[in-house]
This record gives structure tokens, C-alpha cells and sequence, in this order.
């Protein structure tokens, strides 16, 4: 639930202040997503947190718009649940045009970017970060929009921690490789990635998903269970309460 | 929440519509050409959040705009722009005068006076008379005609160095050599591309990529373009000013 | 004054099922001058005759420019074409807007034939008295469709509306399979052949009555347009060069650089034939 006050000043100054009763979900942890030779690949995690309560350990967070796009969120799962209503009855309106207009990626990406931008210049954002991506007419897609309405497009994207974990090992595996990685060798760039990120966020799940788009159509896998070794952590030394 | 913390009374929390998404752009007038340019990299805090997010945009054959601060609010306002002119073709079967466009964007810009855009604008192209010009905005519209402008996260190291190089502020002319008014084009193309790898250097928001538009007067040649490695024309229409981009890498790190 | 006892509101149906006030509707469009379109493989094309109400007046415009990618000729109200298309010109605007992508053509279409179907059935309403070639072009190719005041659109290889448009309806359907495969200055020269045939006997196309409008490619005498092929409007000198690539009337109406004048069907040079859509009298 989210009171908002608004208060404008006569100097322009905008101030607001928002009241959360904090009891919503949260789908906290990252969305990671890449261009191979053949299209994109996104994954995320099933976990939707409430506050550090691992809440829902099973829910989907990559989602299909028509036939050629996937979306991945995090971010309020409430707003987010709200944002695929209206990419659903925008794919109906869309399919019983019946033309072969169908929206691709690009246009998919335009209209989240327009709602969220709405949303936020009426000072009531939809509190999520969004990835899109898809192949239509031999052209892949890949980009990004958050709750500010900010909007951008690379070879390599990732939400939340996954900005700051992640995404330089994705950049590094992919950045200039984009026209030769195969599916297989971004499957592995990107389970390789889950892992590390699972080892650091404190909030994520080793049990996540993976998007695959190409000219054929999207593919979402079953959920993917890492295999995950701890004992290393015995070894460690150095910092925390354990110092010796 | 991050805090962890679970009090049930309620908690207050700010929403700021605004980010700073970094980048530099800059404009410089000739005597009868216009070039503006902007770096590619798209951040927020310390993060890179993409090398390729173009700042400049062609408005129309003779007209330019780059748009630095919060990229969502300058895409949605360039957006705006294009709208709004693509009206007048309609309604006059041309396109708009540059100074008309600068004034239109002065009352965008000011209709947003208590919820601002907060991007800087910088508008460079041909008037109807021929001559180069630049126009600077503020977020609200303020604006003046000027011959040459850096602005965004760059702009205190950039503005100096065109003041010394285009103004010749500090400088002392040779006797009887007066300063030239107006620099040749590829003296210009120079200076801004040496503004920008000194941007870069000494700016973490500044690099990735460099696109710099290059507005010609009708009827002007194409001399200082040529030979410019990878230069692309970008005009629509056969007669009349005319448009090109030049694209150059910047340091990535 | 009133020529059927049930045409003054558009609402009510005559014993015969008909609705007359769309049908006057349909009647104002044949009063106004003629436009033609037709589409090739590449292109897609409208033609009209401009008129002027005198010697001291100004022509009357034709054809309008609905974004990059449509544009439309217009016969009937030029008031009411006005309203449809700055609508035209909003929904394209906003497609590019929401979803950054050019409207498709048939949506554009649809969009005014649904905005003149309400006035069809809503008491207290008018029909549009305008009727509208359409052109368009997106990734299944060119297309050309036409829009009339009853709500009805529909897509066509070739069309002609206005006055006298039967004339040139009856050359399209005669030369209508030879224009897939036509360049652009090929199938200009079917248009205008076409266009020419709704005219009145002494009068003839000239570079003050004439528009043609295109979407596609840049053709050989243009020298203005940008290579992608956005729509365009060409008058006054521009049009020379097509005018004057046109068959004599006299020798022959063909097939451009393939027919003879044996070709030419008995009659066809006399006259025009009594078709039944000349301007019509609206009061008996």
C-alpha cells in the first residue's frame, strides 16, 4: 500500500514524500540478459522476497509478449503483475488485428517505456526494472527501462546487483563476440553468471530460469537448480565476526 | 526493503522523478557552418549503463539538437520536439526556421517551468540568412544565440578550453593580425575532438564513443569534410543545407 | 426539393433497406474532381485533377501528406477531408509515439472508415462528404486502398473516385495487370492516361490542374526526394517530364511503348460515353 504526498514549491523544487506500509513483495534480485549469434538470452531467478524473507520461492519472473519477445522484471511484483496486464491485453488487441502487424521487441520497449515515464511525471512509479528483448525480421533486441522511465540499449544488460556482479563478466565474455556466440556458449556465460551472482546477493536463489529468443520463436526453460559447493567457506579468513 | 528492518508502523520513503545520467555535448558556429557534438556513454553513479546512447539528434536539413542531463526526460523531450515540427510541415510544407525552433523550445522548456526537464540543451544549424549558428538552453528555457557552448558533466573542464580556442580569451593577437571572427571547419572539427579525449581523460562520465554533426549552408562545399574518414551525409531533401555525422571512438575506461 | 420521402435523417432506413443520406453522401463525393491510384510491385501512386473556380483563383489542393510513410487524394468536401485527415495525422503521429513504429496502412484505413461508420447510424450526425484514395507503404509492400462516407474500405490494385471516375475505371481495368511490373515513370504514364480520361472534353492535364502523389523508391527524373522513397507530392514544373512522356490522345490510349493505335478500342476517341456518374443534379 503507498500513500504519496506531493508538495511543489514555488522555486520549482519538487518534494514528495511516499508512506509504505511495507507489505508487498519484492522481486529483489537480478534480471541478466545477452545477444548471441542467433538472438538473446535473459535469465532470472523464481525468487520474489519479502524484505529479507525469502517469501515466494517459485515464481516466474520472465515473461513472453507475442511471439517474438520476452520481458524480465524486478522490482514491486504487485506493479510488475500490473505492467503484464496491460502487455496482455495489448498482445489481444493486437492478434485480433490479424494483419501481420504483430509488435516485435523494439515496439514492445517503446510502449513499457512510455507507461513508465507516464507513471513517473504523475510522481506514482511503477517501482520496477525491466528488461526486454526478442528477434523480429532478422534483427535482435535488447534494452532496458526502469521506474524513472530511463531507456537504454546494449549488447549486454543486467538489473539490480547484477549491474555491479554480473555484468562485467558478461561484458567480457560478450562484448565483440556478439555475431559468433552460440547458444550453447551463452547458455554457459550465463549459468556461469547466476552462480557467482548467487554466491554474493545475499537475496537471490539458485533456482532460476532461462529465456531464450530467436527467429523461431521464445523458448522459457523449466527452472534450472545450481549445484553449489559451500565449503570453501570454512577457509575463509579475514573479515566478519572471525577474524582468526 | 534493503533494511531489513520490519516495524509496522509506516515508513516514510522519497521517490526523486530524476536522475543524472552523465555525457558532455557541445556546439560550435562557423560563418557558415555549425558542428555538434556528444559523447555516447550513458551512466548513473559509477555504473556504465551503456556505450552507445546518442545525445545528438537531426531535427530537420539545416537543424541539430543535443540534449544532456536525465536521458529519460531528453529522449521524451526530443521526442516532443520532432512532434511539434513535424505539425508545422504539415500545416506549411517546409520545415521550421532555426530560430523559430530555438523559441519553441524555450516554451516547451518553460511549460514544464514547476516539474522541469531536467536536460540542457544545446541547438546548433543555418538561419535563414546562411550564417552558422548555436543556441544554449537552461532547463527552463532560458536562451541565448551564441558561438559556441559545452555543457553537461564535462562542461567546467570543456567551456574553458573554447573560450582560449574559439573566443582567443587570453590570448594576445600578433600585431596587425587581428583574431579571426570565425574558424575554418576543419579547425573546428579539430578543437572539438581534442575536447573531447581531454573530456574523457579527466572525466569518468565522458567516453565510449563520439558522434559530431557537421551543418553545411546551401550552397557551401563540402571543404574541410573531405577526406575525414567515415564521414555519413544524413540530408533528406536535394537542395538546401545540408547534413553530415562523423562517428570516432573514445577511451572506454 | 427532396427527392425520397425517407433521406432526411440519416438514421432511419427507406422500405428498401436503404439508408439515402449515405447514398447523397456518396453523390458529393462524384461531384468532386477526379483521383486516380494505382500500385506496381515497388509503387503506389495517386493522380488528380486540381480545379479552380476561375481564372483569379488559386487551385483547390488535392492530396495531403499523412506522415512518411501515407498520403491520400481526396474528392467531395475539402472542408470535411480537412478534419479526416489532420485525424490521419494524429493516429499516425501517436503510433509513432507509443510504439515507434509507422501505423499500418490498413489500421489508418479502418481507423476513418470507423469514425464514418458512427455517422451512419448516430442520430442527429452528417456523413462525411468526402471520399479518399489511399497510399501506403510498409513491410508487406505498397498498397493502395480507397475510404468512401458510407464506412466502407477496401484495397484495390487500381481506383478511381470522383467525377467522371467510371472513364477512368474502365482504362484501369483494361490495363490493370500490366502494372505490377511497371517502373515508376511506366506506371505515372498509366495514371495520367487514366486521369485524362475523366476529363472534359476541351480541357486537358496540364502542370497547374495536375497532382501525383508517390510512395517508393526515387524515380528517374526526380531529383529532390531522399532515396528511401517517403511520400511525395509532384506539381508544377515537376511534372513536365511526365506529361509530356503521355501517348497523344488522339493517336492512341495504350499501353505505354506497347500498344498501336488498332489497339485502341472503337469510340474511345470520340466523346467520352455516357457513363451515368456525371455531375449529378441534386434538385428536381
Amino acid at each position: 500500500m503507498t500513500h504519496i504526498t506531493l508538495t511543489l514549491c514555488t522555486n520549482g523544487q519538487v518534494i514528495t514524500r511516499i508512506h509504505l506500509q511495507k507489505e508487498y513483495n519484492e522481486l529483489r534480485t537480478s534480471v541478466l540478459a545477452l545477444k548471441f549469434k542467433d538472438g538473446i538470452m535473459m535469465a532470472a531467478d523464481t525468487l520474489a522476497s519479502y524484505g529479507s524473507l525469502a517469501r515466494f520461492k517459485s515464481i516466474q519472473r520472465l515473461q513472453p509478449v507475442g511471439s517474438s519477445t520476452v520481458i524480465g522484471a524486478s522490482g514491486d511484483m504487485s506493479d510488475f503483475q500490473y505492467i503484464q496486464t496491460l502487455l496482455d491485453e495489448l498482445t489481444v488487441e493486437e492478434f485480433t488485428a490479424g494483419d501481420h502487424h504483430e509488435l516485435g521487441p523494439a515496439e514492445i520497449h517503446e510502449y513499457l517505456s512510455r507507461v513508465m515515464y507516464a507513471r513517473r511525471s504523475k510522481m506514482n512509479p511503477l517501482w520496477n526494472s525491466i528488461l526486454v528483448g526478442g528477434v523480429k525480421d532478422g534483427k535482435s533486441f535488447l534494452a532496458y527501462v526502469d521506474l524513472l522511465g530511463t531507456t537504454y540499449s546494449a549488447s549486454t544488460l543486467a538489473t539490480g546487483y547484477g549491474a555491479y556482479i554480473a555484468l562485467p563478466l558478461l561484458r567480457k565474455a560478450v562484448e565483440g563476440r556478439e555475431h559468433e556466440l552460440t547458444e550453447e556458449e551463452a547458455r554457459k556465460i550465463m549459468e556461469e553468471s547466476m552462480k557467482v551472482l548467487f554466491y554474493r546477493d545475499a537475496r537471490s536463489l539458485n533456482k532460476f530460469q532461462i529465456a531464450t529468443v530467436k527467429e523461431s520463436g521464445v523458448t522459457i526453460s523449466d527452472p534450472i537448480i545450481l549445484e553449489t559447493a559451500w565449503g570453501f567457506a570454512e577457509g575463509i579468513r579475514g573479515y566478519g565476526a572471525q577474524t582468526q | 526493503m534493503p533494511d531489513g528492518s520490519f516495524a509496522s508502523h509506516p515508513q516514510e520513503r522519497q521517490f526523486n522523478p530524476y536522475s543524472e545520467n552523465g555525457g558532455t555535448i557541445l556546439a560550435i558556429a562557423g560563418a557558415d557552418f555549425s558542428v555538434i557534438a556528444g559523447d555516447t556513454r550513458q551512466s548513473e553513479g559509477y555504473s556504465i549503463q551503456t556505450r552507445y546512447a546518442p545525445k545528438v539528434f537531426r531535427l530537420t536539413d539545416r537543424a541539430v539538437l543535443a540534449v544532456n542531463g536525465f536521458a529519460a526526460d531528453g529522449n521524451m523531450f526530443v521526442k516532443k520536439v520532432k512532434q511539434r515540427l513535424e505539425w508545422y510541415r504539415h500545416a506549411h510544407a517546409k520545415d521550421m526556421p532555426l530560430k523559430a525552433i530555438a523559441r519553441l523550445i524555450q516554451t516547451m522548456l518553460y511549460a514544464q517551468r514547476f516539474f522541469p526537464y531536467y536536460v540542457y540543451n544545446i541547438l546548433g544549424g543555418i538561419e535563414e540568412d546562411g550564417s552558422g549558428a548555436v543556441y544554449s538552453f537552461d532547463p527552463v528555457g532560458s536562451y541565448e544565440r551564441e558561438a559556441c557552448r559545452a555543457a553537461g558533466a564535462a562542461q567546467s573542464l570543456v567551456q574553458p578550453f573554447l573560450d582560449n580556442q574559439i573566443y582567443f580569451k587570453n590570448q594576445l593577437a600578433a600585431p596587425n593580425q587581428p583574431h579571426p571572427v570565425h574558424l575554418p571547419l576543419s579547425d573546428v572539427l579539430s578543437i572539438v575532438i581534442d575536447s573531447f579525449t581531454g573530456a574523457t581523460e579527466r572525466h569518468i562520465e565522458v567516453g565510449d564513443g563520439l558522434e559530431i554533426y557537421v551543418v553545411l549552408a546551401h550552397g557551401r562545399s563540402v571543404q574541410g569534410l573531405e577526406g575525414v574518414p567515415g564521414v555519413q551525409e544524413l540530408t533528406t531533401s536535394g537542395e538546401g543545407d545540408r547534413v553530415f555525422v562523423i562517428r570516432r571512438e573514445l577511451k572506454k575506461d | 426539393m427532396f427527392r425520397n420521402t425517407y433521406d432526411s435523417d440519416n438514421t432511419v432506413f427507406s422500405p428498401q433497406g436503404r439508408l439515402h443520406q449515405v447514398e447523397y453522401a456518396l453523390e458529393a463525393v462524384k461531384q468532386g474532381s477526379a483521383a486516380v491510384g494505382l500500385r506496381s510491385k515497388t509503387h503506389a501512386i495517386l493522380l488528380a485533377l486540381k480545379r479552380s473556380t476561375g481564372e483569379l483563383a488559386s487551385y483547390q489542393q488535392k492530396m495531403y501528406r499523412i506522415d512518411d510513410h501515407v498520403g491520400i487524394a481526396i474528392a467531395g468536401l475539402t472542408s470535411d477531408a480537412r478534419v479526416l485527415s489532420n485525424f490521419m495525422r494524429q493516429q499516425a503521429m501517436s503510433s509513432r509515439m507509443v510504439f515507434n513504429r509507422p501505423i499500418p496502412v490498413n489500421r489508418l484505413v479502418s481507423s476513418i472508415a470507423d469514425k464514418a461508420q458512427v455517422n451512419t447510424q448516430e442520430y442527429g450526425r452528417r456523413p462525411y462528404g468526402v471520399g479518399f484514395l489511399v497510399i501506403g507503404g510498409d513491410k508487406t509492400g505498397p498498397h493502395l486502398y480507397e475510404f468512401s462516407p458510407s464506412g466502407n474500405s477496401y484495397e484495390y490494385y487500381a481506383m478511381s473516385i470522383g467525377a467522371r471516375s467510371q472513364s477512368a475505371k474502365t482504362y484501369l481495368e483494361k490495363h490493370y495487370e500490366s502494372f505490377m511490373d511497371c517502373n515508376l515513370e511506366e506506371l505515372i504514364r498509366h495514371g495520367l492516361h487514366a486521369l485524362r480520361e475523366t476529363l472534359q472534353q476541351d480541357k486537358e492535364l496540364t502542370i497547374n490542374n495536375t497532382s501525383i502523389g508517390i510512395i517508393g523508391p526515387v524515380g528517374a527524373h526526380e531529383k529532390t526526394a531522399h532515396p528511401d522513397g517517403p511520400f511525395r507530392i509532384l506539381e508544377g514544373e515537376d511534372i513536365e517530364v511526365y506529361l509530356k512522356s503521355m501517348t497523344p490522345k488522339e493517336s492512341a490510349e495504350g499501353a505505354p511503348g506497347t500498344t498501336t493505335a488498332a489497339d485502341a478500342p472503337a469510340g474511345q476517341t470520340g466523346p467520352p460515353p455516357p457513363t451515368g456518374d456525371d455531375d449529378v443534379q441534386m434538385a428536381d
